[in-house]
């Protein structure tokens, strides 16, 4: 049993499900996001957490107290909201101490509660200010002290850096972060930006149309997607799914996929046990930054494969260039290294990491695990 | 480049420029001509008019029609001027107006942060019911009134224009509040704040320009209404249906001057607030106009 | 503690039932005096109401006696005069005062408050003004005689014939600023490049108005003709303040027509069956409206 526990969790409106069967059990001191595109559930999930909607059925509970039906307010947690929620007829300390006077705690606790989390998060200097004098970054902090200094049990994060330009985000991220390091406390973070996923959690749920994809560390969901949903989602640029066939060569299973000119190509798989589809389809999962110039492969494999193609267009992208070909009938993009000598239309020789490759089966498009 | 500094699209040419200040010109002394003919001739002995020009200034200044009009000119068949129903007019709009707009803004609260199922058809019916013609309740009301032991006074007013205003002032409110986050309401949850304590101290801080709006809409249309006023009014008449009776008066010589001061005394308060406050008079006549 | 834990959730269900009780006072009132009221007044359409009400059914007898009416009639013909040309005038004034307004005319912030002030006056008032401005023994026209127009002629409201005009004629001094004012929101709510574009692409000022701007105008001709075709159906002060309904009963609406059969007359049952006529009339203009608009919303 977890110290966040959600149990079986559904929620419907009207007939239509929107949040299906949902189970994970948080620890303390966690740190989990929950990923996933508009509309996949993930908001209502973090809502129902706090209180703001009804739970249809199942059970949410924090440190062993069913909450269903309790108050927000007497959950003991905190959330930190998309437009920061900022009351604009108050100061700065007064949007910080609000919840304290509510719940009726002396004035001088409230001081010294606001002091601490304005020292914290450098924003004594901007106590007296409205929000509506603050720069966006400015009122995150104070959005994210208004949470702090209520101690909670735990922080519910509803996508608090999608309004910030790029490198304030990238900023503000590398802050929670170390906040979440220094202060050890238990966190769901909602987002639909995967890099902040996979930088910021403990551990991920990937979210899809209702339904949890996959519960697993940020390694676990990129290097073993449960299925091609979670495959593409998370990475960026996107994993290469093509669609290939099982042969046996030497007793190994390899993957025969079609490159640019109609030709097929063998690669060599690692898993063994893919002997089991010989002749049959599968999707073939390949990220780009398995597919370089021979020169940028990685050392440390063990089933480096080499395969010829024409390259499409080179993108360079300063730390990278990224280039695209026909594999599998499909448009796929390798990631070399920013010096690769690559032109458009050349036939050049990549070398493809297939320890790291992945396969599905095509009807149900999960893994076909190893 | 001054032309593409231009921030209109349209280019027009002097001479067009000319027609077009013309027109303007035009309509604005159309519209202030009946006012220009009220104050102008509120101001003349009665002999001016009957024998001089309505569109000219006075010869001979006088206060003397604005002193009948409001203190003894024949209203009906008492010689009391408009005062008494001046005060009248007071005595029902400001709890009338007071009423609607405190039950519309917290009908507003509800109807967008504490959404329902059926809210929206809640608000279609408060809403339709602005536009009703009131002709369709005016006989059961005068019952009702009477059953309630209201007919003909000045609570019975403001009961009518409490009940028929609460769907604008709802309109307003919801509206505004529609636009307002819903993520604030929610952190005032977690705070631990109530329904009134969010009221009072996140949504009331932040109302001042709706609730201005709402109250200058409720006090020019209950200040203006004839027609429940005229149905119900019975002892307790507001200052309109005075002034029809003023002017209506078959009796006796008609002071065309009186008529015009007792017009502009019911005028004068909805005018003044119109100076005084346009800009939201404006904004409460386009919500109006543009619901949902 | 489980004392507390219960107060706590009388507390928190409260709070769950506080919002419907806040609402309920409105909600009932409305039941009742809204559409309560409607119901029972359509039932006394159905009834031989005279100066009471009565409880003796008549079914539809009242309707065929309305429209058997010559004075129902007029009221109807009027209505049909009065708001179509108060509906058009309307709209053609403050749609033209509204593009020659946005013009970035100097002045403007003087015009349009005299364009609009209009509005903030009641009917009575627009009506007793009126009244005198258009009797021919003090008004207009004897200004025009005055001023050595010996011929000049305008006794309209003395006139059967004619008198319904000069309502149009007040009825527009009201309200064409409101009208103004819708279509000048509307206008500068068009997103500038736009007409920009249109420009490059060669569009003379006419061309510009009659095939870009006008069109995206839509939304506000259809708020004008719904408040302004309402506020026909409704007009009833301005009626009484300027001709009384006169000459004669030349200058009849249904508003009024209503008012005198149910009140002075003594004849409930049609006056009801009037009301209720009035009342599909303009729900007939708003529900439509009212329907797009919520579920725009939605």
């Amino acid at each position: 049993m977890g110290f966040l526990d959600i149990q079986n969790v559904t929620k419907s409106y009207g007939q239509v499900e929107v949040l299906h069967q949902v189970d994970i059990a948080v620890e303390e001191g966690e740190f989990l996001v929950l990923v996933g595109p508009s509309g996949c559930g993930k908001s209502t999930l973090l809502n129902m957490i706090a209180g703001l909607e009804t739970i249809t059925s199942g059970e949410i509970s924090i440190k062993g107290r069913v909450m269903n039906g309790v108050h927000p307010s007497k959950r003991n947690i905190a959330m930190v909201f998309q437009s920061y929620a900022l009351y604009p007829n108050m100061s700065v300390a007064q949007n910080i101490t609000f919840g304290m006077e509510m719940h009726n705690v002396p004035k001088e606790d409230q001081q010294t509660a606001l002091q601490d989390v304005a020292k914290l998060l450098q924003i004594e200097n901007l106590l007296d200010r409205k929000p509506g004098q603050l720069s966006g970054g400015q009122r995150q902090r104070v959005a994210m002290g208004r949470a702090l200094v209520r101690d909670p049990d735990v922080f519910l994060f509803d996508e608090p850096l999608s309004n910030l330009d790029a490198k304030l985000r990238v900023d503000m991220r590398t802050e929670i972060k170390k906040l979440h390091e220094k202060l050890k406390t238990t966190i769901v973070y909602v987002t639909h930006d995967q890099i902040e996923a996979m930088t910021l959690s403990t551990r991920i749920a990937v979210m899809y149309q209702g339904y949890v994809q996959q519960l697993g560390t940020p390694k676990e969901i990129y290097d073993s997607p449960a299925n091609v949903y979670v495959a593409t989602f998370m990475g960026s640029p996107a994993m290469n799914v093509v669609p290939a066939k099982i042969a046996m060569q030497d007793g190994t299973p390899h993957a025969l996929v079609k490159i640019h000119d109609g030709s097929e190509q063998m690669l060599r798989l690692e898993q063994n046990n893919l002997s089991e589809w010989d002749g049959k389809d599968i999707l073939l999962g390949i990220r780009p930054e398995s597919i370089t110039d021979p020169d940028g492969a990685d050392r440390n494999s063990s089933n480096i494969v080499s395969l010829t193609n024409r390259i499409g267009v080179t993108e360079p992208a300063g730390a990278d260039t990224y280039v695209t070909m026909e594999l599998g009938g499909k448009e796929i993009i390798a990631r070399m290294r920013a010096d690769a000598n690559v032109q458009s239309g050349d036939i050049f020789q990549f070398a493809v990491n297939m320890e790291k490759a992945v396969a599905f089966d095509p009807a149900t498009e999960m893994r076909i695990k190893p | 480049m001054a032309v593409a500094e231009q921030d209109t699209a349209i280019r027009t040419g002097t001479g067009t420029r000319i027609f077009i200040y013309g027109i303007l010109l035009v309509f604005a002394l159309f519209y202030l001509l009946p006012l220009f003919v009220m104050v102008a001739n509120s101001l003349k002995p009665l002999a001016e008019i009957t024998g001089g020009n309505m569109m000219a200034l006075p010869e001979s200044w006088t206060i003397e029609p604005w002193k009948q009009a409001w203190s003894s000119a024949q209203i009906g068949v008492e010689p009391t001027g408009l005062k008494p129903y001046f005060l009248n007019s007071i005595l029902m709009v400001v709890p009338a107006v007071a009423i609607s707009t405190i039950l519309g803004a917290l009908n507003g609260y509800v109807l967008t942060k504490w959404t329902f199922k059926g809210d929206t058809i809640i608000f279609g019916l408060l809403l339709f019911s602005c536009f009703i013609p009131f002709q369709i309740v005016l006989i059961p009301m005068a019952s009702v009134l009477g059953k309630l032991g209201l007919a003909g006074s000045i609570p019975g007013l403001v009961l009518v224009h409490v009940v028929y205003g609460i769907g604008f002032s709802t309109l307003y409110f919801r509206n505004y509040y529609a636009v307002f986050p819903t993520e604030l309401v929610r952190a005032a949850m977690i705070d631990g704040a109530g329904f009134f304590r969010i009221f009072w101290r996140i949504m009331l801080p932040v109302s001042g320009p709706i609730t201005v709006v709402c109250v200058i809409w409720q006090f020019t249309n209950i200040w203006n209404d004839f027609l429940f006023g005229a149905s119900f009014g019975g002892q307790s008449q507001p200052m309109t249906v005075a002034l029809n009776n003023l002017v209506q008066s078959s009796t006796g010589v008609k002071e065309y001057n009186v008529h015009f001061a007792g017009a502009i005394l019911a005028a004068l308060p909805t005018l003044l607030v119109y100076i005084v406050a346009g800009r939201y008079f404006v904004r409460g006549l386009m919500a109006g106009s543009v619901k949902g | 503690m489980t004392a507390s834990s219960s107060t706590a959730d009388f507390r928190t269900r409260l709070q769950e039932w506080l919002p419907k009780i806040v609402l309920s006072p409105s909600v009932a009132a409305m039941f009742v005096f809204v559409y309560g009221f409607i119901i029972y007044t359509i039932y006394l359409s159905f009834t031989g109401s005279k100066m009471l009400p009565s409880h003796d059914w008549v079914g539809v007898g009242n309707y065929v006696k309305l429209w058997g009416l010559r004075a129902w009639w007029t009221a109807i013909i009027n209505l049909g005069i009065f708001a179509t040309l108060y509906i058009v005038i309307c709209t053609v004034i403050g749609l033209s005062l509204a593009i020659l307004l946005d013009q970035k005319i100097r002045g403007e912030g003087m015009l349009r408050p005299i364009y609009l002030y209009p509005m903030a006056l009641s009917f009575i008032v627009t009506g007793t003004a009126w009244k005198w401005i258009m009797d021919p023994g003090i008004g207009l026209e004897n200004t025009m005689h005055l001023w050595g127009w010996e011929s000049f002629e305008f006794g309209w409201i003395k006139d059967r014939n004619l008198a319904i005009y000069t309502v149009v004629i007040a009825a527009v001094w009201q309200t064409s600023g409101f009208v103004m004012s819708m279509f000048l929101a509307g206008l500068r709510g068009i997103d500038n490049e736009i007409l920009k574009a249109a420009q490059i692409d060669g569009a003379s000022n006419w061309n510009l108005y009659r095939r870009i701007v006008i069109p995206l105008l839509r939304p506000a001709f259809l708020s004008a003709f719904v408040i302004l075709a309402h506020l026909a159906v409704k007009s009833y002060d301005l009626i009484i303040a300027l001709t009384g309904g006169g000459p004669g009963r030349a200058t009849e609406l249904p508003a009024t027509f209503m008012y005198s059969y149910t009140f002075t007359r003594n004849s409930m049952g049609i006056g009801a069956a009037s009301a209720v006529i009035m009342l599909m009339t303009i729900a007939a203009i708003m529900t439509p409206y009212l329907y797009a608009e919520l579920k725009e919303k939605k």
